[in-house]
């Protein structure tokens, strides 16, 4: 059976940044796909490119940043070159977001009434008394207590959480077909971070929403995602679902990543960690750009730089495989 | 409402303290700079008729019984003699108020009229020509002295095209004891030049600060938020983005106000307008006392009244300053 | 503790001083502040405009075609002579005469000279009551501190403009009339500077209260040193930027406040007349067309008030990129 049309192809996506030294290249030739209803992880260390590949996903890239090279696709369509007009009306209809920080995430002079409501009346005709009753639903659906009472108060009235939850309803607020979440629970007290995981991913699912969830929190990926990738320097170290990743990690990077995360119930005697840092966009080196700390490093890996390719379930780019 | 009310009562203390500092300043001028007696006699009057004039006038009681008397004398309007004119002062200064306060209110709603709508567009499209333009402009404004923009002016469209009077409000109506000039055709004529003049030097204040507020905001995180929503860069750019500039902007406009009314003695000078700064100019000059701590008491009153408003304002503007509605919840 | 020691500290410490300010100038030309001055255009003609001005105003008695004040040299005859280009002008007045028949040229380049004197005097004075009553205020803290800081609010709420006025009034107001016109400038000078100093007195005040703190300041009192000596050589060099970015900008106020009150008849006298004077002067000869004696001091000036400011501003983000 040939595979249905994902809903968001990437192709060799690159983003550079012109700087006084040159330009940076801050992701270098990325592919990946995310298929409708999916979960797609995104893991790495900070720098390594997710964030910045979300926000091109959305055409939001902050200049001086700028796609230099590859393809975006939304139901086959390109969506990298839009004008922004017509790129403005993919945005929350379409393709939702959600920050990182919900505490800076809403403007903070508006009633979320007002937020919700122009949000809503953006994409759907709507008077604004329907708009408002659909607001109303939103906020009962994310989970706000009270949500008519609620209605009408302004950010700082809320608490973080309960402020990404109304985050969370302005990015479904149009019923979009991805939602690209970048790091949604960073910000949060621990506590709060499952909560808004375990809603973001039923309201998901509930919808058929596909997401494309940034974070450098692998037990989030492990509960949350279908898929994973994982980012290093501006490249896809490895890619699969989220079992083959876990369970058996190819690439050393993943697998130093996964050594860092202490398993409950398992008494571990160390927990691995990885030697060094990510390189920094101008000092990125030949070859694979992990050599300076693979433990297994040779040859090959100093002067080729390996492509993704699969071994076992996921598909991996290291010369090992 | 609770937490208005204490916020509200303590701005109006501090505006009294600060009255009364300034009243303080006002009586030290009056009691130490120049003479009274001298002022008050001839030449020829005698040692013991001056002193006898000193002890009736209270000039011998202890400072702070004086200090008190000139407080009391304040509250009630009474300012003194104008040592140059010999008239009560109140009654001047109240004859030249509506002249100062009608052209600080028209240079203030030209300034913001034209400085806001300025920054926006710089803030939002700072490469174009256009903003250049402004920007050019702006730096024209800070460095070109008042008094010379006043006088390029009258030369311009005074005296080489003849379109507008170079001096003096023109016609004015009277309403009860207010004269206006904003009701006649040549009130009018009279009062554009000096109106730009004064307003010149605000406007640059309120369309650079716009800009690089305007600046700030576009790079905020619900600004991104607003247009990862899909929101159209109309609702983006003046619904989220100029509001709050605001605040900022308020308090600085508000504070202008302030200075407008200050900086209307050098323009009142220029074009001979008949306000306040023109009398406290000739007070200086005549080293006339009473007119000028009146003065001074009734500019820091007016920033004083100026700034609770202001204060005012940020509760309506940002609701963030409304803690008791968040109390409640 | 020994007097010997101390002086040994003392003179070491200003070998230091010295050696910094040696220092500063080799790292001025070798730096990032003098490549970035030459690599803004706007900058550099800033800088070119305000050396000539300061030059001509410094060298006026070689540089002026005539000494407007030595009343033998000036002719009734002469009077309302147009500028040189102009229909009735002369080549002897590039830019026409004034009501006594004195050379505008002249004029402007005396008067630039007087602008100057009394803009830098009384930034100096700014500056050196600001830096003292901010280390004052910085260093002692407590009630001292708030009364400064408040007179400082206070202050800063009020133009400028207006202060200088008042003061200018009230000295007026102490002095004997047939005096005024001897010590305006001395007036000027201090009613100028008096107005001016609360921003060095923030910037210091800032950095001190960040040094007051530090180790070494506790170190220098346990061996005897006065820790106010030891913050001066410390926060001296951290502020120098911002005051150098703050006096720079001053000076232009400074000058434009001084050409204010002389315009406004209460600054130099026309005796002395400073830019400000000259135009107050040619204000009364608009209306009959003689333009060219209040417009070309007023162009003067402001040339002078924007090229000192464009220089600030390229100050400014020359020292801190980050500031607006």
């Amino acid at each position: 059976m040939a595979a249905p049309q994902p809903l968001l192809q990437v192709d060799n996506l690159r983003i550079e940044f012109p700087t006084r030294r040159g330009t940076l290249l801050a992701v270098d030739d990325i592919s990946f796909h995310i298929d409708p209803g999916e979960v797609l992880g995104v893991v790495g260390e900070s720098g390594a490119g997710k964030s910045l590949t979300g926000a091109a996903i959305i055409g939001l890239l902050d200049p001086p940043g700028r796609i230099a090279g590859g393809q975006i696709r939304l139901d086959g369509r390109r969506i990298d070159n839009l004008p922004y007009e017509q790129m403005r009306r993919i945005r929350g209809k379409e393709i939702g977001a959600i920050f990182q920080d919900p505490l800076t995430s809403l403007n903070p002079l508006y009633k979320i009434s007002r937020q919700l409501v122009e949000t809503i009346r953006t994409h759907a005709e709507m008077s604004p008394s329907q708009a408002r009753a659909r607001a109303l639903e939103l906020l009962d659906a994310v989970g706000i207590p009270a949500a008519s009472d609620r209605l009408d108060a302004y950010p700082h009235e809320f608490s973080g959480g309960m402020r990404q939850r109304v985050v969370i309803a302005l990015a479904l607020a149009a019923n979009p077909r991805l939602i690209i979440a970048d790091e949604p629970t960073t910000a949060l007290d621990v506590s709060i971070q499952a909560q808004i995981i375990a809603l973001l991913k039923q309201l998901c699912r509930d919808h058929g929403t596909a997401v494309m969830l940034v974070t450098h929190d692998m037990g989030v990926i492990a509960e949350t995602a279908d898929r994973v990738a994982v980012m290093y320097a501006g490249r896809i170290a490895e890619i699969g679902p989220v079992a083959a990743v876990i369970k058996q990690a190819r690439h050393p990077y993943t697998h130093g990543l996964m050594g860092s995360i202490p398993a409950i119930g398992h008494p571990v005697e160390q927990l691995t960690q990885i030697d060094g840092a990510m390189p920094r966009l101008t000092e990125i080196p030949k070859g694979c750009a992990f050599n300076p700390r693979c433990p297994e490093v040779f040859d090959k890996c100093l002067s080729h730089r390996p492509d993704l390719r699969p071994a076992g379930g996921s598909d991996v780019s290291c010369w090992l495989f | 409402m609770a937490a208005m009310a204490a916020f509200i009562l303590r701005r109006v203390f501090q505006a009294i303290i600060v009255m009364l500092v300034v009243s303080a300043l006002a009586f030290v001028m009056f009691k130490f700079v120049g003479d009274p007696i001298a002022q008050m006699v001839g030449q020829d009057t005698s040692l013991q008729d001056r002193a006898a004039l000193r002890e009736r006038l209270g000039l011998n009681d202890p400072i702070i019984f004086q200090y008190l008397r000139y407080l009391g004398d304040v509250i009630q309007g009474d300012f003194g003699i104008s040592f140059r004119t010999a008239r009560r002062v109140d009654v001047l200064l109240v004859e030249r108020l509506p002249a100062t306060l009608e052209l600080a209110l028209v240079a203030a709603v030209f300034a913001l009229a034209a400085g806001v709508p300025m920054g926006v567009y710089t803030g939002l499209y700072p490469d174009r020509w256009l903003s250049r333009v402004f920007q050019a402009v702006s730096l024209a404004g800070i460095s070109l002295p008042t008094f010379f923009i006043g006088i390029l002016l009258i030369l311009f469209f005074g005296v080489v095209l003849g379109w507008l009077p170079t001096f003096g409000r023109g016609e004015t109506v009277r309403i009860g004891w207010w004269s206006t000039g904003l009701l006649t055709l040549s009130g009018l004529k009279s009062v554009i030049m000096p109106a730009f003049t004064l307003g010149m030097f605000q406007l640059t204040l309120i369309m650079r600060l716009v800009r690089s507020e305007m600046l700030e905001v576009l790079r905020t995180d619900y600004i991104k938020f607003a247009r990862a929503r899909g929101l159209s860069n109309f609702a983006v750019h003046f619904g989220h983005a100029l509001k709050n500039t605001l605040v900022p902007v308020i308090t600085i406009t508000g504070l202008q106000l302030g200075s407008l009314i200050a900086f209307a003695i050098i323009t009142e000078t220029v074009f001979q307008w008949p306000g306040m700064g023109l009398l406290f100019l000739q007070a200086i000059q005549f080293a006339d006392i009473p007119v000028m701590s009146t003065y001074l008491i009734l500019v820091a009153a007016f920033f004083v009244v100026i700034n609770l408003v202001v204060d005012l304002l940020y509760y309506v503007v940002d609701p963030r300053l409304r803690l008791d509605r968040s109390l409640a919840t | 503790m020994s007097a010997p020691t101390q002086s040994e500290a003392e003179i070491e410490s200003r070998l230091t001083a010295i050696g910094r300010v040696a220092d500063g100038i080799r790292r001025f030309f070798d730096g990032d502040i003098w490549y970035s001055f030459k690599s803004s255009r706007i900058a550099v003609v800033a800088g070119i405009v305000t050396l000539v001005i300061f030059l001509a105003a410094l060298f006026a008695p070689i540089v002026a075609p005539s000494n407007p004040y030595d009343l033998a040299t000036l002719n009734l005859l002469d009077a309302f002579t147009a500028p040189a280009w102009i229909e009735g002008g002369s080549s002897a007045f590039l830019l026409g005469t004034d009501d006594q028949g004195r050379d505008m040229l002249s004029a402007i380049i005396f008067g630039t000279r007087v602008s100057l004197i009394v803009g830098f005097a009384s930034i100096i004075f700014a500056m050196l009551l600001g830096i003292t009553l901010g280390l004052i205020s910085g260093y002692v803290g407590g009630i001292t501190d708030a009364v400064i800081m408040r007179i400082a609010d206070v202050q800063l709420s009020f133009p400028a403009i207006l202060i200088a006025l008042l003061v200018d009034g009230v000295v007026r107001g102490l002095l004997p009339p047939n005096r005024h016109a001897d010590i305006a400038v001395w007036v000027l000078i201090f009613s100028i500077g008096i107005s001016n100093w609360v921003q060095f007195a923030r910037t210091v005040r800032g950095s001190c209260m960040v040094e007051r703190n530090k180790e070494y300041v506790q170190a220098a009192r346990i061996i005897g040193i006065h820790p106010i000596l030891i913050m001066l050589r410390h926060v001296l060099p951290n502020v120098m930027g911002p005051v150098s970015v703050i006096a720079t900008i001053g000076l232009a106020v400074a000058v434009l406040t001084e050409a204010t009150l002389s315009f406004l008849g209460v600054g130099m006298p026309p005796t002395q007349p400073s830019l400000g004077t000259l135009v107050n002067t040619g204000q009364n000869f608009l209306a009959s067309g003689e333009w060219w004696i209040a417009v070309f001091p007023g162009f003067m000036l402001a040339t002078l008030v924007l090229a000192v400011n464009l220089l600030g501003d390229w100050l400014r983000d020359a020292l801190n990129p980050k500031l607006r």
